[in-house]
């Protein structure tokens, strides 16, 4: 993205053909106001500590969730004999358990590292599908319009009118609770605010002169919307697919914590603070360890957002992230 | 007035839909709600007989609007678990939720307005990076690891609060913290960036010329207007708070309707989460037309022809 945006810049604008001003899609996000600050404005992106703070913490994850097996130093579901104090209470931190044991003396650690794939599981998956469903209804519903339009809107609308954290936990409740009905359930819920957005950007996008004047070269209304109108969303996309991973991270998260998330023995942070809740004035480590990754996880994908949201899109608003 | 008419009609409309929704979701699930209510060992013509007696031998169609017209009435069929019809389980449940929901919205002012204003003030400092981290810390907190971290740390360590539980105002100063901290730094961020639209405005520049002090200029030019958006925020607080209350009640205890619905869970009580989620739906509604009747008296500008 930066380096294409950087050959626009040196393309004096009245030089350029209105034809391709038509066909490439990269000159409507780097419009004429936007292409000559692009530039410093990915440098603030690539130098603003806060994202450099995200890009370690994410990168930190993806390490955990590949490499699991080899890092995490035991097995997660095995309990220990020594993982457990003569009075059968958990370990403290200590050499043989870095973060010390859980209720049933398995090594804290080893479950932290594995529990990171279910995080990046609901992040990527029901996430992805999430932004897939709002991008959808919103750019069918502002592009056709009509009744399609109508319908889809006004259902989007209703949806509001349901609080996501009480549906999810309603609906994973009332369903037999496991990773995948977790997942379908995020990505039946977090669409919402998306498909508001695209759908009012995509009513703005079609007046637009180039998609006029698309239209009227005989583009068929199907290349129209892939080739003139997707491309004008993409920065909407990445930024709310990056504050939805957060988002999602935190919904799966706490419906572990409530018991109607992944279920155990797989280990997933918010179930680990789940099992562990009741005793956990004994043994904080228990919610330290976990509750410090979600944080971690939530705010640097929030952080990533935020900066991409000021380097892609800067006349946007900030949406309300969390649950 | 026509406005609001149409809102109120709006809401009427949206309430319906939910109620089908939330008919149609009871329906479609795997388990016998007769059976649920005769327990595994009811003989088959129990079940029988309760189902017939709960009209779920009906066709769908009928069925719903023999549920519409109950939930109507108020009633909202009574719990597979407790022998309490679940309108009553929701009256009794709902003081101690709203007051909960009224310590919420007073810490996300409290904490969250004083934080955006002061970081309006000088953008960039150090005092502007500082809260805008902490919000983001807040935003990124999930409600249970916040709630027992301050359970520990202010219950357990320092035993200055209670561990939990309902009565004194000592009681509500945790919960109220832990679900009003997520809210209140997504408010700081919005009042600073509002303030910092503001203080831009050609008339906060001429109040500046006249000699208007900078705590007047703040004050009263400033912030009356950036607070502004606050309304809906306030009034759409209602909705995400439902959910947050049944972390919060859970890890605290509180005798709200978010406690009951954490127990309705764990016994899969099914009629009793609906009813909850119906009864969210209807605050909501109420929230956000609060807020579009809240409007025109904070604004003068704002009028309903």
């Amino acid at each position: 993205m930066p380096c294409a945006t950087a050959r626009a810049v040196a393309i004096p604008r009245d030089r350029l053909a209105p034809l391709e001003l038509v066909d490439s899609p990269m000159t409507r996000s780097s419009s004429p106001r936007t292409a000559a600050r692009l530039a410093p404005r990915w440098q603030r992106f690539y130098r603003d500590p806060s994202v450099i703070f995200a890009l370690i913490v994410i990168a930190c994850l993806l390490i955990a969730v590949v490499a699991a097996p080899w890092l995490a130093p035991k097995d997660p579901n095995a309990s220990f004999a020594e993982g457990l104090s003569d009075a059968g209470a958990p370990v403290a931190p200590s050499a043989a358990f870095a973060l010390g044991t859980d209720l049933l003396g398995r090594d804290l650690l080893s479950r932290v590292i594995w529990g990171a794939q279910v995080s990046l599981f609901i992040g990527l998956v029901a996430n992805g599908a999430a932004v897939l469903i709002g991008v959808l209804v919103g750019l069918l519903a502002g592009f056709y319009g009509g009744w399609l339009g109508a319908l889809l809107m006004r259902f989007t609308d209703l949806m509001t009118a349901f609080p996501v954290l009480l549906l999810a936990i309603a609906l994973t409740a009332i369903l037999k609770p496991s990773l995948w009905i977790v997942a379908l359930v995020i990505a039946l819920l977090n669409w919402v605010g998306l498909a508001r957005v695209v759908n009012s950007q995509v009513l703005a996008l079609k007046t637009r002169e180039y998609v006029t004047a698309a239209h009227s070269l005989g583009a068929s209304s199907g290349r129209v919307l892939l080739r003139h109108v997707l491309p004008g969303l993409v920065p909407t996309m990445i930024v709310w697919g990056t504050l939805g991973i957060s988002t999602s991270v935190m919904l799966e998260a706490t419906l572990s914590f409530l018991g109607v998330g992944v279920q155990p023995p797989t280990a997933s942070w918010g179930g680990i603070i789940n099992e562990s809740q009741t005793y956990f004035t004994l043994a904080p480590w228990l919610v330290v360890f976990p509750g410090l990754a979600i944080l971690l996880t939530a705010l640097a994908f929030n952080l990533l957002g935020e900066g991409l949201r000021e380097a892609l899109d800067p006349s946007s608003r900030s949406s309300r992230v969390g649950l | 007035m026509r406005f609001l008419l149409g809102r109120v009609v709006q809401g009427a409309l949206v309430l319906l839909a939910v109620s089908f929704l939330t008919f149609g979701l009871g329906v479609l699930l795997p388990a016998d709600p007769a059976r649920m209510v005769a327990g595994p060992s009811a003989s088959v013509a129990t079940v029988n007989s309760i189902r017939r007696e709960l009209g779920l031998d009906k066709p769908f169609f009928e069925q719903y609007t023999l549920y519409l017209t109950k939930l109507l009435r108020g009633d909202l069929g009574r719990s597979y678990k407790q022998s309490a019809s679940i309108a009553e389980l929701l009256i009794s449940r709902l003081p101690a939720t709203l007051l909960l929901m009224l310590g919420g919205v007073l810490c996300e002012l409290m904490l969250g307005l004083p934080a955006g204003v002061i970081a309006a003030l000088r953008p960039g400092s150090l005092w502007d990076r500082a809260t805008m981290g902490l919000a983001f810390l807040g935003i990124s907190l999930p409600q249970f690891v916040l709630g027992l971290g301050l359970l520990y740390v202010f219950a357990f360590i320092y035993p200055i609060l209670p561990l939990g539980g309902y009565g004194t105002a000592a009681h509500l100063i945790l919960p109220a913290l832990t679900l009003g901290i997520g809210g209140a730094g997504w408010y700081a961020r919005v009042v600073r960036s509002e303030m910092l639209e503001v203080l831009g405005q050609d008339y906060v520049r001429t109040a500046a010329a006249k000699g208007v002090s900078r705590g007047g200029l703040i004050v009263r030019h400033a912030l009356k207007n950036a607070l502004l958006p606050m309304i809906a925020m306030v009034g759409s607080d209602i909705g995400v708070f439902m959910g947050g209350a049944v972390v919060v009640e859970s890890v605290f205890g509180w005798p709200g309707i978010g406690k009951l619905t954490w127990d309705a869970i764990r016994v899969v009580d099914i009629p009793v989460i609906l009813g909850v989620v119906q009864l969210s739906a209807v605050m909501i509604v109420l929230g956000n037309l609060l807020a579009d009747l809240a409007y025109p008296l904070a604004d003068p500008r704002v009028r309903y022809d």
